[in-house]
């Protein structure tokens, strides 16, 4: 993929970087989509993922293009608007050996999709659901989505006169294991939880406050670059530390750090910056998410974590072997088992 | 169903000097919700297990508890297994609707209702019967509900000796519809010996209606439909379902969840070979099959018409991303919520073009429990071959009711997986998920997880090009629909083919689907006997290959029969066949009943009488 492979450039699976890449992206100049999939790319890299193990899937919308932008070696499902879920649904238990990626928007997910969206939580599928939420519809020029704010007034939708949808909230009731958010500026954040969210068993919800350049980029829009980097609320700073890797917590000064073990036996590190905030609480969470919204704050990080509910996977008792590929010896019964049965109907 | 082990006693034989044996219908009214569907079962299947040809139709209602429900009967000893347009016998258990239901018997029917109620109404040209039913539940010291359920073994007890069934074969089809729970066999069946035998000492028989034992039925088998459709699933390789409750495609799903752990489980290590969701509505259960599909299972749902209404969006991304999927349509009967629980052919068109844009759907017709079966693999088979979403149009008639039916054999076809290319294949062949490298219009995919970095592809309802790359060039668009229509006329060749009958002499053709067959088979025995044969040529499947058009040609029109108002089938057959539209000539109707011959009969002499006038 043009990038010469060297001892020094490749991953664990000799893949380089630009192995990981997609095709060039057609969305706007600036747009926080990309910089997601640029994290996308670098993630799969840093991960050494197998992109024939990872399937890519999305709805309709901006975001629901950018499957395209990263992860060319991965097959991919650009879906329709708001389906995603159901598609995602039926591949992963097709075959459970794969891991989904998928990329929504805050119209594809909080309004057509909602239903879809928290039955897939509902099931725990398990893939990472990234909302690349930017309050309102891009691709039909700028009407408000319904995640946009209460009060907020954009150049050709007027002013939002009804309360947002909150995506992390709706994830957290619907029984999600992993509810996450962050700002599409924040790099490092992102990558971090993108990493973390890889290694859960379940569905993982990323909600990223991603601005759109075009339609809601007014400074005082809540999900505008300046107003995203003034009145970002880390909950906490993130490390994560995959399973292979050898983990040296002495490194880190106790009080400071909270670290949580996900399914898969790999650490995330968290620097709490709140002391009192605890992941782990659902109630707590909640809470927390209403009242940052009250204050018209974001807060980032990862905001919900439980991984004790199994995977649809895990609950449908599927073997080893895929669904997918099951051949005729194990798809069809013996012709004596149905000559046994009518004998039984006609006798 | 074992083989007897005594001779029958004998029944109290019919003293009619002109007795009506084999041959004639009688309708059971109850309520729903009280049990009275085994009782019905019972005496179905102890007349199917004499060797009579029988079947059952369950008219019933949108409602669990409560409502009026008719179970009618057909037995023939011809094998006519249509409904009938009236029934001669009554067998009166609702109270609630004896008073018209009477007047629904022809003269010279019968009547049997309970002697507890008052104000029956009564008439002279009937013969009517009464059973004292409260006494035989109050023998049995049950209460309530199980009080209803053994009320319902009265009547069966009444009707054995009424027509002459031996209680040797109520009992044998009482332990089979209980799946041998002996306790349940005796109790029911103290009750139907207390009824029958207070029926032998009361009830002097003097109407002519009797059943006698035939040699018609060795060796078949009876089940439903959706029961059929399932088995034919299970083995024509199903391995993933997604599906939403609707009547009267519940009970298909309900079949394949009952026959799974039986057939597709491994006994030892328990592994599952087919994950059944149940999806939050029909819209997901469509996107869920299309998801397994793409990722390479043999997927199906089962459903009805509101069903089919949500799944419209989907079935196109199916149509145009090219994702194989089954689509089960129990037809009832719309538009909207309709009549749930009544039978219709009403949803060809709207099947048939299914999707925005330019779709076509291939449509597999069944008509009988074997065909359900046969189906099974077949759908799947066409599904993965042709990469696109299979819909298999059955009814409620046929989907919930009880049909008999050869056993079935084993299917000849192996299980067909299509085009997909293997890693070694993506390499030695090349890979372009759009190409028509056969000239056939199916081109190859390739399935996640396939470890070669080339096979991986982008699947989406958007424009694309023969990489699946996005694309809005107008030779794109054009030559990918053109390669679609080409496919479809490669399903021509591929689907299950016409099945004709003919008689000497016929000039005039008729040509249905599904189960219309039945009253058409007998509405054409009458009309020879009246001097008009007729070919008869049952469509299996749309789209229709050139057979069709040869059938129409060389009669001098056809009558197209169908259970809908509009003529949905004749609309899609004269726009196929746009040089023979004026040979075509629609006979439709619906009032949610499955056809009788009586009406076609009357149909088909109205239109030749206008025939005659032109």
């Amino acid at each position: 993929m043009g990038q010469t492979r060297t001892r020094s450039n490749v991953n664990l699976v000799g893949l380089t970087k630009a192995d990981y890449n997609g095709n060039p992206t057609t969305l706007c100049q600036g747009c926080g989509h990309n910089s997601i999939a640029s994290q996308l790319i670098q993630v799969g890299f840093e991960l050494s993922l197998r992109p024939h193990e990872i399937i890519k899937m999305s709805g309709i919308g901006c975001s629901s293009k950018s499957p395209a932008y990263f992860l060319g070696q991965s097959h991919g499902f650009n879906s329709l608007h708001g389906r995603m879920p159901s598609i995602s649904t039926g591949a992963l238990i097709a075959n459970h050996h794969l891991r989904g990626i998928g990329v929504s928007g805050d119209g594809d997910t909080a309004s057509i999709g909602m239903g879809q969206f928290k039955h897939l939580v509902r099931r725990n599928v398990r893939m990472v659901y990234i909302v690349e939420n930017n309050g309102v519809y891009g691709l039909t020029k700028g009407q408000f989505s319904a995640t946009a704010e209460e009060g907020l007034k954009l150049k050709y939708a007027g002013k939002n006169d009804l309360p947002p949808i909150d995506i992390c909230m709706e994830a957290i009731l619907a029984g999600c294991g992993f509810v996450a958010r962050s700002f599409s500026g924040d790099a490092k954040q992102v990558r971090e939880l993108l990493k973390a969210a890889l290694s859960h068993r379940g569905t993982a919800v990323l909600d990223i406050i991603s601005p759109c350049v075009a339609f809601n980029n007014e400074d005082w829009s809540p999900k505008s670059y300046a107003y995203g980097k003034q009145n970002e609320l880390p909950l906490h700073e993130i490390g994560f530390v995959p399973k292979r890797d050898e983990i040296e917590i002495e490194e880190y000064a106790p009080g400071e750090m909270r670290q949580v073990e996900l399914h898969d036996g790999s650490l995330i590190q968290l620097r709490k910056l709140e002391s009192d905030y605890d992941p782990t609480d659902q109630m707590g969470a909640l809470h927390r998410l209403q009242w940052a919204e009250q204050k018209q704050e974001f807060i980032t990080g990862l905001i919900y974590y439980n991984p004790d509910r199994p995977s649809l996977a895990e609950v449908c008792n599927l073997g080893e072997t895929p669904l997918a590929q099951m051949q005729e010896d194990k798809l069809r019964p013996r012709p004596e088992a149905l000559a046994q049965y009518m004998q039984e109907l006609s006798g | 169903m074992g083989v007897l082990l005594e001779p029958a006693p004998a029944a109290a034989p019919a003293v009619h000097p002109n007795p009506i044996v084999n041959d004639f219908s009688f309708v059971v009214a109850t309520e729903n919700g009280t049990g009275s569907q085994t009782a019905n079962l019972t005496i179905l299947r102890a007349l199917f297990k004499m060797g009579i040809p029988v079947n059952g139709k369950n008219i019933f209602p949108s409602n669990i508890q409560g409502l009026p429900t008719w179970y009618h009967i057909r037995v023939s000893k011809d094998g006519y297994v249509a409904r009938r347009h009236t029934s001669e016998l009554l067998i009166a258990f609702n109270e609630a609707t004896v008073a018209e239901d009477i007047k629904n018997v022809p003269a010279g029917g019968v009547c049997l209702f309970n002697a507890d109620w008052r104000n029956v109404p009564t008439r002279e040209d009937i013969t009517l019967y009464s059973i004292p039913v409260n006494m035989f539940v109050r023998e049995t010291g049950l209460k309530g509900k199980l009080g209803n359920y053994i009320a319902n073994m009265v009547y069966v007890g009444a009707v054995a000796h009424l027509f002459g069934i031996p209680l040797d074969y109520i009992e044998d089809a009482l332990r089979f519809n209980f799946g041998g729970r002996q306790k349940l066999v005796d109790s029911n069946m103290a009750v139907v010996r207390a009824a029958y035998d207070w029926s032998v000492a009361n009830i002097v028989k003097v109407d002519p209606y009797a059943v006698s034992r035939m040699n018609e039925t060795s060796g078949m088998i009876m089940m439903t439909g959706n029961e059929a459709a399932a088995l034919g699933a299970i083995f024509g390789g199903v391995n993933f379902v997604a599906w939403y409750p609707i009547t009267p495609s519940t009970s298909l799903v309900d079949a394949i969840n009952e026959y799974l752990p039986r057939f597709r489980t491994d006994k030892t290590t328990g592994e599952v070979t087919c994950a059944v969701i149940q999806a939050e509505d029909e819209l997901a259960a469509m996107g869920m099959i299309l998801g397994a599909g793409w990722a390479g299972t043999r997927s199906m749902t089962a459903t009805s018409g509101p069903g089919i209404s949500l799944m419209a969006e989907f079935t196109g991304m199916g149509y145009f991303a090219e994702i194989p999927a089954v689509v089960w349509n129990i037809q009832r009967v719309g538009p909207s919520t309709g009549l749930p629980t009544r039978t219709g052919q009403g949803d060809i068109i709207f099947t048939y073009y299914l999707g925005h844009g330019d779709s076509k759907n291939v449509i597999l017709f069944p008509s009988s429990i074997k065909e359900c079966f046969e189906f099974g693999t077949t759908s799947f088979n066409l599904a993965e071959m042709l990469q696109t979403p299979v819909f298999v149009l059955s009814d409620l008639d046929l989907g919930m009711n009880n049909w008999m039916s050869e056993p079935f054999t084993f299917p000849d076809e192996p299980l067909q997986r299509g085009k997909v290319l293997s890693a070694e294949e993506v390499n030695s062949k090349g890979f372009a998920r759009y190409k028509d490298v056969d000239g056939d219009g199916i081109t190859y995919r390739t399935l996640p997880g396939n470890e070669n970095p080339r096979s991986a592809w982008f699947a989406r309802g958007t424009g694309h090009n023969e990489k699946a790359g996005y694309s809005e060039r107008p030779e794109d668009w054009y030559n990918n629909m053109e390669r679609l229509a080409r496919k479809f006329d490669t399903a021509r060749k591929l689907v299950p083919g016409p099945v004709v009958q003919r008689m000497a002499g016929a000039k005039v053709g008729i040509i249905a689907v599904g189960t219309t067959e039945y009253a058409i088979e007998e509405a054409r025995d009458r009309l020879v006997a009246a001097n008009l044969p007729t070919n008869f040529m049952r469509l299996r499947a749309l789209p229709i290959n050139d057979e069709v058009s040869q059938f129409v040609a060389e009669h001098e029109y056809v009558y197209v029969v169908e259970l809908n108002r509009d003529g949905q089938l004749h609309s899609i057959l004269i726009t196929e066949m746009p040089h023979l539209a004026t040979k075509l000539r629609s006979i439709a109707y619906l009032d949610g009943m499955p056809l009788t011959a009586r009406w076609l009969v009357e149909a088909v002499e109205a239109a030749e009488a206008q025939q005659e006038v032109l």
